[in-house]
């Protein structure tokens, strides 16, 4: 299986009252909790934690797109993708994307993407999210109603942008553009890997199926949680008559590793508490713009709504399920958001979400909320050296499509080696 | 009460709207307000009571399928909206247009200006005025829009109310499709750019508003009525807010019956 290091890049600084004295971390958060300079600190902090866990010999490191938000500092994740091109050599690079209807026109997603694809000579997992509504309809101001159809069409624009040889015309419902033409064109042909994460909405599952994607379920809730979602998602891959390999799904899951699980617990809480009880705390105003859940979802989660009432099943979107969180270590821990213990405890469980989820993409987030720069190396050099060799033959059975194929070593430019200076430390 | 509505349709995009008719005497048309009409309201009965009100769904609203999802741009929305002025009959005929509506009935009297006879608009959006905004309705909690839509919450409660027997999964999907086709015209200002457009309108204009509209502020009737070139009149309705029609049915009609009687 794939073992991957994923960084949200939160604020680490927003004060203990945040709950009490702020009504949103998201969409409307105050700009006096914005500290330049401490981000400057942090954003070094955070592009060091990524090229570390490269070295440390994770198969991939992912960053993601949020607006406005203070537990995810990347409004452009093509930026830091650009610079980990140059500070990493073998690492597959996952921007865990672009919500491409957020780009006008959308070949501008094309464009980037192909530069990074370019210049780290094609080791880039292009992610293609619709984005939250805080994201999309607040922060950015799209049309809810639109949001999915424009979405579904850059992709379209993006697809023909990266794979047809001739300058073309695009007439789209929201995007015309006269010539279509981007230079660079991407290394993996015939186009980088595309991996969509989503919710839980049987649309996107049969979509990312048809167009043979891989599903991501990037949930802060862990594989308890996942488990429900998870299964609809393969049982909608048989129906369609698709096979079960792994390496079809991604899922994202905290984990604290330690030298016992008392260690651990105590190593964590703060960090983990941090997360969420201040970077979740989003105003449920925020949660549902109307248009942004399909009638068809709406449907679905209707009908399932007395299931859910009994099942304890968190809400049908970002901001609803957010409200609903456990925010205890304790809590935390026993409802699975973050798997904690020693390597052979986080080993043991990591082992069970992968065969109970069946995902062969796992993205793991080892800096979480508050946590120091040297509590991240220190999970993720125990994890890199004590979790990770015993999960890695895990599905070798099957095939993993879905990956980068960067050309060869031998065909790949020298990059020049960096030292790096401990600069926040 | 809602004995003696006649129901058709007109269609628009290949989508039957629905058209409401009730009462006699000259023809009078009604958009509705954001949330559209689930249900017969008291209002339309006061104005029934001395002439042929008429109904016509806008597209998304309650009655109006899921026609939003064809409209793209203003302009769909504005053809859509003349379609089916023209196809219930309100050709020429006085029309009043409250909130969402609003916005649309004012562009059929500027851009169409022989189709309105007299023109009534509660607290329209389309306009939107950076020092005074118009609150957000799409970014509240659930259990604050009925605060924000009427002075009176039960009022739009029992507008929104499953009725007896409903599908229990229908009703809700078709209350969030109403704000969603507002939001489809009008996210995320509410700017229609309407005011470019308000001195091309030549029917004499009532402009009613809520006296605790906590939706639209006040400035908006002061700004509309600065840029109407055709006579204009404010009318304040004590005791209602956005939407009126819903909080005062008998003082709202009253003041429009008495403006389209000239």
């Amino acid at each position: 299986m794939k073992l991957m290091w994923f960084h949200l890049m939160p604020y680490t600084e927003l004060p203990d009252d945040f709950r009490e004295r702020h009504p949103s971390v998201w969409v409307d958060i105050h700009s006096s909790l914005f500290d330049p300079k401490r981000a400057h600190l942090m954003y070094n902090d955070f592009m060091d934690e990524l090229e570390y866990a490269a070295d440390c010999g994770f198969d991939a490191v992912c960053v993601n797109e949020h607006h406005s938000n203070g537990y995810g500092l990347m409004p452009s994740p093509n930026l830091i993708a650009s610079a980990l091109s140059r500070r990493t050599t073998d690492t597959a690079i996952c921007v865990m994307g672009n919500s491409l209807a957020l780009y006008n026109p959308p070949t501008r997603v094309a464009e980037e993407f192909a530069m990074i694809d370019v210049i780290s000579g094609g080791r880039l997992i292009a992610g293609f999210p619709v984005g939250t509504p805080m994201d999309t309809c607040y922060a950015y101001g799209q049309n809810p109603s639109m949001l999915r159809e424009r979405y579904l069409e850059a992709h379209d624009l993006v697809m023909r942008a990266w794979t047809e040889s001739e300058t073309f015309a695009f007439n789209g419902r929201y995007n015309q553009q006269r010539y279509v033409n981007i230079w660079p064109r991407p290394v993996q042909r015939p186009h980088p890997p595309v991996w969509v994460p989503g919710g839980g909405s049987v649309e996107t599952w049969h979509w990312c199926a048809e167009m043979d994607y891989v599903y991501c379920y990037l949930s802060y809730y862990g594989y308890k949680a996942g488990k429900q979602t998870m299964k609809g998602f393969w049982d909608e891959m048989a129906r369609l008559g698709k096979d079960r390999n792994p390496y079809r799904a991604g899922f994202l899951q905290f984990v604290g590793v330690g030298e016992s699980r008392q260690h651990a617990m105590e190593l964590y809480a703060e960090a983990a508490e941090y997360f969420y009880g201040r970077c979740l705390h989003v105003d449920p105003r925020f949660a549902t713009p109307p248009g942004y859940v399909t009638e068809a979802s709406q449907r679905a989660g209707l009908a399932s709504q007395v299931q859910r009432a009994s099942g304890g099943v968190l809400g049908s979107t970002t901001g609803t399920r957010m409200a609903a969180v456990a925010r205890e270590m304790d809590a935390i821990v026993e409802n699975g958001y973050v798997i904690v213990g020693s390597p052979d405890e986080v080993v043991e469980q990591l082992h069970e979400v992968a065969d109970e989820l069946n995902v062969g993409h796992l993205m793991l987030l080892l800096q979480f909320g508050n946590m120091s720069k040297e509590l991240t190396r220190y999970n993720t050099r125990l994890f890199a050296e004590k979790v990770m060799p015993r999960l890695r033959d895990k599905f070798a059975q099957w095939e993993d499509r879905w990956w980068p194929q960067p050309m060869a070593r031998a065909e790949r430019a020298e990059v020049p080696a960096f030292m790096p200076k401990l600069a926040a430390e | 009460m809602t004995q003696d509505v006649e129901a058709g349709t007109v269609e628009v995009n290949g989508l039957p709207m629905r058209v409401w008719r009730k009462g006699a005497g000259p023809a009078i048309g009604f958009f509705a307000g954001y949330g559209g009409l689930p249900r017969w309201i008291p209002f339309l009965d006061a104005l029934a009571a001395h002439r042929t009100v008429i109904v016509p769904s806008l597209p998304g609203f309650p009655g109006g399928e899921r026609g939003h999802a064809a409209l793209d741009t203003h302009l769909d929305w504005v053809v859509a909206a003349r379609q089916l002025l023209v196809g219930a009959g309100l050709d020429g005929a006085d029309l009043i247009g409250s909130s969402v509506g609003g916005a649309l009935a004012a562009e059929m009297a500027a851009l169409w200006p022989g189709s309105v006879r007299r023109l009534a608009l509660i607290a329209p959006f389309g306009l939107y005025d950076a020092a005074d905004p118009p609150a957000d309705p799409w970014a509240q909690r659930g259990d604050r829009i009925a605060a924000l839509m009427c002075a009176e919450p039960a009022n739009w409660t029992a507008l929104k109310a499953p009725p007896g027997g409903a599908n229990s999964i229908d009703w809700p999907i078709e209350q969030t499709r109403a704000n969603e086709a507002a939001a489809r015209l009008l996210w995320p200002l509410g700017n229609t750019r309407l005011e470019k457009r308000l001195g091309l309108i030549t029917a004499p204009t009532m402009l009613l508003w809520g006296a605790a509209d906590r939706v639209m502020p006040a400035s908006y009737a002061r700004r509309i009525r600065e840029r109407l070139r055709a006579p204009s009149e404010l009318v304040t309705i004590p005791g209602a807010g956005h939407l009126a029609e819903l909080d005062q049915p008998d003082a709202v009609a009253a003041a429009i019956l008495r403006w389209c009687a000239n």
